[in-house]
């Protein structure tokens, strides 16, 4: 895999804690996740469930609430939690000083892209 | 090094104690099972159904082997544990297997009593306790003609006789009393017990006492004091259990009827736990599930030496697992001269229903013929509520309280499979049944996680309940009548809310600090009501936290299920002006709004808008005066009016005038869960504001005010408060009854259930009686309102919050 594919997403403080920011492109919108800890993760922007707009819900722990029914999704591996089942695809983040880099090209293992 | 854990005893009790154990803590133990049974773990509640014929052993298996290879567990099955030896903690089995422990589980669980006469010991005399006793009856009702005697007509007795019966056999029950289940019916309803069973075939001799087994090796038949005999092929002695200590007495624990042991679920060697039907907890023993499993999830989270939970007793509730018998009991349901009890009897329709009061609080209740509300009342019981105010139709039901409708749906057992139980999900009641014995779930919340179903809007909750207990048989693990506010604390609303004020908390993370949440930073459930016990709590000073608002209330407009907003603005007390009607046409057009649509609040709705335009739209909107309807809150909504007076011909007040001033006065406010207000001109209450949370209804004397109806999932009309002279009047009491709902209700509970659960009563008692703490309430709603009344939409409009409406990239 080329590293051509990293792109800057922004700068960490222009997400808010415990909250999400969406990169917008024409395959369909990225999820970009901050945790409390300021952890930085990057799901495809769909839940799995009726494809509710996951940077919209409320981050908690490792985890975001679908805004629309309330599936929780793991934003480590992108996977729905049990007893619920489906995932998002994750993209690889990285942050490079204050910057947050993004590779458009999705984790392999999720067929929600 | 992991530290060693043993379990004695392979059964229900225990194993739910590992369970548990495995989620707090996956890693800590090595674990070792021993189990006198060779079988994995079964549920015991189920054997009824299987001699029944309605439900086989690999049905009622909850662990196989498999689970025990799974999670690292060794299982030394068929072998009984002979030896303790505590000072060097080893646990040694009949055939010489040993496992060293660092702690030890005792969950041996009860012995069925077998009554001391002659001739109990012969063949064909057995207990109802395991499968080998199942496997015998089953084997003995291959004989065609054969009869069976079941001594002890309780509920394990007649569960025994029942399937017996079905199984082609002669049953005559034996009972030493004058009443079938006297620990759990009263005379009349063990009469209509008596009965229906009579009617399926059943034979009683009552009030008998035994006096032999008769017979040369195997039973031949059985003999009563009185001297009659009665021939028998089989004899099933169901006179009751007894905890099993016999080892725990040999190793030296102190031991009464049960192993005792103290909230923590520890022995007198407090390396030693004990659960299940061999424990006496402050001098009670269970041996219902329920009481089971809550002791298996305290003695599991001390083993994870988390140490915040105690067993504090159960509240036990019963039913009886017979095909087309309803029956229902629970508390102390015989009363004595310190209680009333109010009595329903409908011979022809077979219903008989008590409720036992002391200080007009549920003590018991028994039920026959019609269990709907058996949940209903075990519910108040277990959270000892003040029934005055439901007393005069508490008999009828909780389906008579509401209007609701749903109440003749309860009767699940004679639903079909493919009716609809949750309509949110559209979960059907066989998909929960499916759920339920397949996937082994035993709670509400099971249900919940697997099937979707009562985890929406929550109406069908009784439904699903009523349908775990006739699936289950009855005594499945309901809910603890202690309700923490989420899975991040054990601490309720009310304390949560109480040490918020008293401790002086002021932001989330040091509220979940005081109140040690489990989690990192909360879940969705709780901080949003966090977020809102602190805003209530400190007006002006709370710095409220946007992060912990669900996405409607953050973004200030409604997510639709594609993914688009809708946005609608206030129209004060429903009246607009042509202007406002051009602006909002304006903005259709120019954002090519999809639909536009007028809502039940006499507002108008726009659909289908970007979340990048609502900026701009509010913006336009602002210039012609129109500011946000907080129609995305828990909050303030509308106030509904009618045209009153100034046109109506039957108008007596000025309506319209009232419902503006109402509104002006109020919005902005944030409330537990959305609030919404009517003012009517006069009795034909053309503004509904008899389903309102509060409504004016105005009479030619003044106003009628009414509180806690909604609309909704549940149909509640209003209780009527009080009347009053004044507008000024009107406000004050608005005021304080929004104020007292604001301070005291849970997050996401409306006007309504909350008015069922504290009582009309006591809400009269501070906003009507007490003139000085209605002026205090209404005082405090004021304050708060000096910072809650700007329009959101116009901050927004002039770029704040952007991070909220932008995207941080576009890509391509």
């Amino acid at each position: 895999m080329s590293n051509d594919n990293w792109i800057e997403v922004g700068k960490i403080e222009e997400i808010p804690r415990q909250g999400a920011r969406v990169v917008r492109r024409a395959e369909g919108d990225i999820a970009v996740f901050r945790t409390v800890d300021d952890e930085i993760f990057a799901l495809r922007d769909k839940c799995p469930h009726k494809g509710g707009p996951l940077s919209q819900g409320i981050v908690h722990g490792k985890r975001v609430a679908c805004p629309l029914h309330d599936w929780k999704i793991q934003l480590d591996s992108g996977d729905a939690v049990a007893p619920d089942e489906g995932c998002a695809a994750g993209f690889p983040v990285k942050i490079k000083g204050e910057m947050i880099m993004l590779l458009l090209t999705p984790n392999e293992g999720c067929p929600n892209t | 090094m992991k530290e060693k854990l043993v379990l004695i005893g392979n059964g229900m009790a225990g194993v739910r104690a590992l369970e548990e154990l495995l989620k707090l803590a996956p890693e800590q133990y090595d674990i070792a099972v021993f189990g006198a049974e060779p079988h994995g773990n079964y549920n015991r509640i189920l054997l009824s159904p299987v001699l029944a014929g309605e439900k086989t052993i690999d049905e009622i298996m909850l662990n196989d082997e498999q689970w025990y290879t799974d999670n690292n567990i060794t299982l030394h099955k068929g072998k009984q544990v002979e030896e303790v030896n505590r000072a060097q903690r080893i646990v040694r089995a009949s055939d010489g297997t040993e496992e060293g422990y660092d702690r030890l589980i005792i969950a041996t669980g009860s012995n069925p009593f077998i009554i001391p006469v002659p001739g109990n010991e012969l063949d064909g005399v057995i207990a109802f306790r395991d499968i080998s006793d199942v496997d015998i009856m089953l084997e003995a009702s291959r004989k065609s003609g054969s009869k069976a005697v079941v001594i002890g007509g309780g509920l394990l007795g007649l569960e025994a006789a029942n399937g017996l019966m079905k199984q082609g056999m002669d049953v005559t029950v034996v009972h030493l009393m004058d009443t079938l289940m006297e620990r759990q019916l009263d005379k009349p309803a063990g009469a209509l017990l008596k009965a229906s069973l009579e009617e399926k075939g059943m034979r009683f001799l009552m009030e008998a006492q035994t006096e032999a087994v008769l017979g040369k090796d195997r039973v031949e038949g059985v003999r009563f004091k009185d001297g009659l005999e009665i021939p028998a092929d089989i004899v099933v002695m169901a006179v009751g259990i007894k905890p099993n200590i016999e080892l725990a007495r040999q190793i030296g624990l102190h031991c009464e009827r049960g192993v005792v042991v103290n909230d923590t679920m520890q022995t007198f060697d407090p390396r030693i736990y004990s659960v299940g039907e061999c424990v006496q907890h402050r001098g009670q023993t269970y041996g219902l599930v329920a009481p089971l499993f809550e002791q298996a999830k305290v003695c599991a989270n001390h083993l994870a030496h988390l140490g915040i939970a105690r067993y504090e007793g159960s509240v036990t509730s019963t039913k009886l697992k017979v095909t087309g018998i309803d029956l229902f009991s629970a508390g102390e349901f015989h009363g004595d001269e310190d209680t009333e009890e109010l009595v329903l009897q409908d011979p022809g329709r077979g219903v008989y229903k008590k409720v036992v009061l002391r200080d007009n609080r549920i003590i018991g209740a028994v039920m026959y013929g019609d269990t709907i509300d058996g949940t209903w009342y075990f519910e108040l019981l277990r959270d000892n509520t003040d029934v005055t105010d439901l007393r005069d139709h508490l008999l009828f039901g909780q389906a008579h309280l509401g209007d609701s409708g749903h109440g003749d749906d309860n009767r699940v057992a004679a639903m079909a499979d493919t009716a609809e139980i949750c309509g949110c999900n559209g979960v059907c009641k066989g998909d929960i049944v499916q759920a339920i014995t397949s996937k082994n779930l035993f709670t509400l919340d099971d249900v919940r996680a697997h099937t979707k179903a009562s985890s929406s809007c929550g109406s069908c909750t009784g439904l699903v309940e009523a349908l775990l207990a006739h699936t289950l048989g009855g005594d499945y693990s309901e809910s603890p009548a202690r309700k923490p506010l989420c899975g991040c604390t054990d601490f309720t609303h009310d304390e949560v809310r109480t040490g918020i004020r008293e401790n002086e908390l002021k932001d989330i993370p040091t509220a979940q600090q005081f109140f040690e949440w489990k989690t990192p930073d909360g879940c969705g459930k709780c901080r949003p009501a966090l977020n809102y016990y602190l805003l209530c709590q400190w007006p002006g000073e709370f710095q409220d936290d946007s992060q912990s608002r669900f996405i409607n209330e953050r973004a200030h407009a409604n997510i639709q299920k594609d993914g688009s907003y809708s946005v609608i603005p206030r129209m004060w007390g429903g009246e607009t002006t042509p202007a406002e009607l051009r602006a909002v046409a304006d903005v259709a057009e120019k954002y090519s709004v999809k639909t536009v649509h007028i809502t039940g609040g006499q507002r108008i709705s726009l659909f289908g808008l970007q979340k990048e335009e609502l900026p701009a739209v509010w913006s336009d909107l602002n210039a012609a005066g129109l500011v946000s309807g907080h129609a995305y809150g828990k909050a303030l909504r509308t106030v509904k009016t009618c045209v009153g007076r100034e046109w109506c011909r039957f108008g007596t007040q000025d309506s319209t005038k009232m419902g503006i001033a109402l509104e002006k006065l109020t919005w902005g406010s944030w409330t537990p869960h959305k609030y919404k207000m009517a003012v009517s001109g006069c009795p034909r209450n053309c503004a509904e504001a008899t389903i309102k949370d509060f409504g004016v209804v105005c009479v030619d004397s003044g106003y009628e005010l009414h509180v806690g109806g909604n609309g909704g999932i549940k149909v509640r009309a209003t209780d009527y408060l009080c009347a009053v002279k004044t507008p000024e009047e009107v406000e004050e009491y608005a005021t304080a009854f929004m104020q007292l709902y604001r301070e005291e209700a849970h997050y996401l509970e409306r006007t309504a259930p909350w008015l069922e659960r504290v009582g009309l009563t006591y809400v009269k008692e501070k906003v009507v009686e007490d003139a000085e703490g209605r002026e205090a309430l209404s005082e405090r709603f004021r304050y708060a309102q000096k910072f809650a009344q700007d329009d959101p939409w116009a901050e927004r409009a002039a770029g704040g919050e952007m991070h909220e409406f932008t995207p941080i990239k576009q890509v391509g």
